[in-house]
């Protein structure tokens, strides 16, 4: 199965690349009030069971993917398991 | 005194990507050591390694997060047990990044601020003297030292940088006016809570002789190696 893991910077956490982003989407014309850059990891993982491959995945977040003293991160399951 | 004792042993571990490593041996040759440059490959740290000194440089291609996937080379797991039997641990620039990914030292480098790589000489403030790589200075000394990096931004959120002010572990901070990156409250050196693992923005490797600028650098490596010394001479 498929998963997909969203990588935020968290809520309050000064994002350059965001504010760069967002000065430029000015520049360009578009009305954007923010915007905010994280990472978008795709992971195919060999499970059977969903509720094991998610808490595997979790690990994979708080051990490599996501540095949780900056990042939050969402997980995406698609495929059957 | 032997020989082992009156220059001690220093490691200098090499990750694919490292660039300092030769600057960093240079300089602690320069200031009494015998140093070693150390393949991430080995698992283990040269017997009778007296400190290891993490260098800069651009460690697995900064991939996912700057030091994120160096922590996993064979040779961190013998610098991490090395470190908490109390080890004596230096990492400047990306071995920082290292030791802040590996769990070592608190926080975490962000890019800069400005989103710029800054290449330039600071002025940082010592905050502490009493630790093995600072005792040669005094607190409030201000060491003119480069920095050059894209990602020196030190983070710790409210609490921590609060619990970390209150253990006395912010051991270098940016005099007024020159902070390059945005490094919440200055920040450009912090040490665990036992003090042995230090690790710093600014390269003192690159500053050991007045003709490259200044030689403050030389006043820490000097500390490292006083200390480096002493625990040498434990050793034999």
């Amino acid at each position: 199965m498929r998963a997909t893991i969203l990588v935020r910077p968290k809520q309050g956490i000064l994002d350059p690349q965001g504010q760069a982003v967002h000065d430029s989407l000015r520049h360009l014309g578009f009305a954007v009030d923010e915007a905010r850059i994280g990472r978008v990891v795709d992971l195919e993982v060999a499970a059977s069971d969903a509720s094991e491959a998610r808490a595997e995945v979790q690990r994979m977040c708080e051990q490599l993917l996501a540095n949780p003293l900056i990042e939050s991160y969402e997980i995406e399951f698609r495929g059957q398991v | 005194m032997s020989e082992a004792a009156d220059r001690p042993l220093l490691a200098v571990p090499v990750f694919p990507g490292s660039n300092d490593d030769r600057d960093a041996v240079s300089a602690l040759e320069r200031v009494g050591a015998r140093a070693l440059r150390v393949w991430h490959d080995e698992a283990e740290l040269p017997r009778a390694t007296a400190a290891v000194v993490l260098p800069g440089g651009f460690s697995y291609g900064d991939y996912l997060r700057c030091g994120a996937i160096a922590r996993f080379s064979p040779i961190m797991r013998a610098v991490g047990p090395f470190a908490e039997a109390g080890g004596l641990v230096l990492g400047i620039c990306n071995g920082f990044q290292i030791l802040t990914e590996a769990g070592l030292l608190p926080g975490v480098l962000r890019p800069n601020a400005s989103l710029s790589f800054v290449c330039r000489d600071v002025r940082v403030r010592v905050e502490r003297s009493d630790l093995p790589f600072t005792a040669r200075t005094a607190v409030g000394d201000e060491l003119t030292i480069p920095v050059k990096h894209g990602e020196g931004c030190w983070f710790a959120d409210e609490a921590l940088l609060a619990e970390l002010d209150g253990n006395h572990q912010i051991v270098l901070r940016y005099a007024a006016g020159e902070n390059p990156n945005g490094a919440v409250a200055d920040v450009a050196g912090v040490c665990n809570e036992a003090g042995n693992v230090l690790g710093l923005m600014p390269h003192p490797e690159h500053a050991v002789d007045p003709l490259l600028g200044s030689a403050d650098g030389a006043v820490l490596l000097s500390s490292l190696v006083d200390a480096a010394r002493l625990s040498a001479a434990s050793l034999v």
